[in-house]
């Protein structure tokens, strides 16, 4: 038996069309719709379902950023999560937070909780880092299972496939392991209002990056974000001999 | 209506209610669809029909909780991974 723990990032909802704010400081987030992280719904499913199976003892969610992550936790919480931790980082600090930290705070309340193994998505759809658990398994000095599209128990530990280019890769890890979740993992549950509501009285912790003793000073500076390339119209060709001279003249045959 | 049934009732508008908030078209159009519907049975006393349409109900979750899972498993798809 052991304790699962699973990171959740609160990121916008992907069904949001993303603005870039006028100063390219970064994206509008103020008044948009935040959900929980599509990848950390499949770490959380597939932890639960190993609770489920009576694989997993507990499971704890865990996650960084500002008071609303709480929602986040909730819905974790919801989907069969036992409790969670609440680690608060707001303002300029959270802005700049980045996998390595969160990595730092993952692998201390991994050790403070007494983990077995953590489950995070692969990554975020908001920054797209996919490090968090590579940094968490490298600071911890664990076995890491990225991509994970299957995870079986085995005698001593775990048999994850992996998701890599062109097939699948399988690996046998030790346990505690580190554990990235793939879109094919598993079918994330529905968190439905009941479980919302009796997910109020699950208890959640909260902490500071400081009690953890992890230091959130920004390791990188954001330059600009910019919007991708917009695609340029397409235009309607009157015959057959325009449509060829036009590729001649750029080059297609 | 008996008692449970009202309940029961209730709760499935409730549940709805919860559902329409990730409306893919806005929370404003689901709720009124769903006030709609919900008002033009409103007269109806037969018990049978009543627990018909409370069946009826609980099928509409369901389909609701699938569409939103495959819409959100079809986005990540498009968006993450080759299309073939």
């Amino acid at each position: 038996m052991s304790r699962v723990l699973v990171g959740v990032k609160r990121v916008i909802d992907y069904a949001v069309k993303i603005r870039v704010k006028p100063d390219k400081s970064g994206v509008v987030t103020d008044g948009v719709k935040h959900s929980m992280n599509p990848f950390d719904e499949i770490a959380v499913e597939e932890a639960v379902r190993m609770k489920e199976k009576k694989l997993a003892s507990e499971v704890i969610a865990v996650s960084c950023g500002p008071a609303q992550s709480q929602e986040t936790l909730r819905t974790a919480l919801a989907m069969g999560a036992d409790r969670a931790i609440h680690v608060e980082i707001s303002g300029p600090e959270y802005e700049t937070l980045q996998p390595l930290h969160v990595a730092k705070i993952l692998a201390k309340l991994s050790q403070d909780e007494k983990a077995d193994l953590i489950i995070v998505g692969k990554q975020a759809i908001d920054d797209d880092s996919n490090q968090t658990a590579q940094m968490t398994a490298a600071l911890l000095d664990w076995p890491q299972g990225t991509f994970a599209s299957k995870i079986e128990k085995s005698d001593a530990g775990l048999t994850v496939t992996r998701e890599i280019d062109g097939g699948l890769e399988t690996v046998k890890t030790k346990m505690p392991a580190v554990i990235s979740a793939d879109l094919r993992l598993n079918e994330p549950r529905y968190a439905t209002l009941p479980n919302i509501m009796k997910a109020k009285k699950k208890p959640m912790k909260k902490v500071s990056a400081k009690d953890l003793g992890v230091d959130l000073a920004a390791r990188i500076k954001v330059i600009s974000v910019e919007d991708p390339p917009v695609r340029q119209a397409g235009s309607i060709i009157p015959d057959v001999d325009t449509l060829v001279a036009k590729l001649k003249e750029g080059g297609h045959i | 209506m008996s008692q449970p049934q009202r309940r029961a009732v209730l709760n499935l508008y409730k549940t709805l209610l919860f559902l329409g908030r990730d409306w893919p078209q806005g929370y404003e159009l689901f709720r009124k669809r769903l006030h709609n519907v919900f008002l033009r049975n409103s007269e109806e006393t037969d018990s049978n029909k009543i627990d018909m349409m409370l069946k009826h109900g609980q099928f509409v979750v369901k389909e609701i909780e699938a569409l939103y899972k495959l819409k959100k498993y079809r986005a990540m798809k498009r968006r993450y991974y080759d299309d073939n």
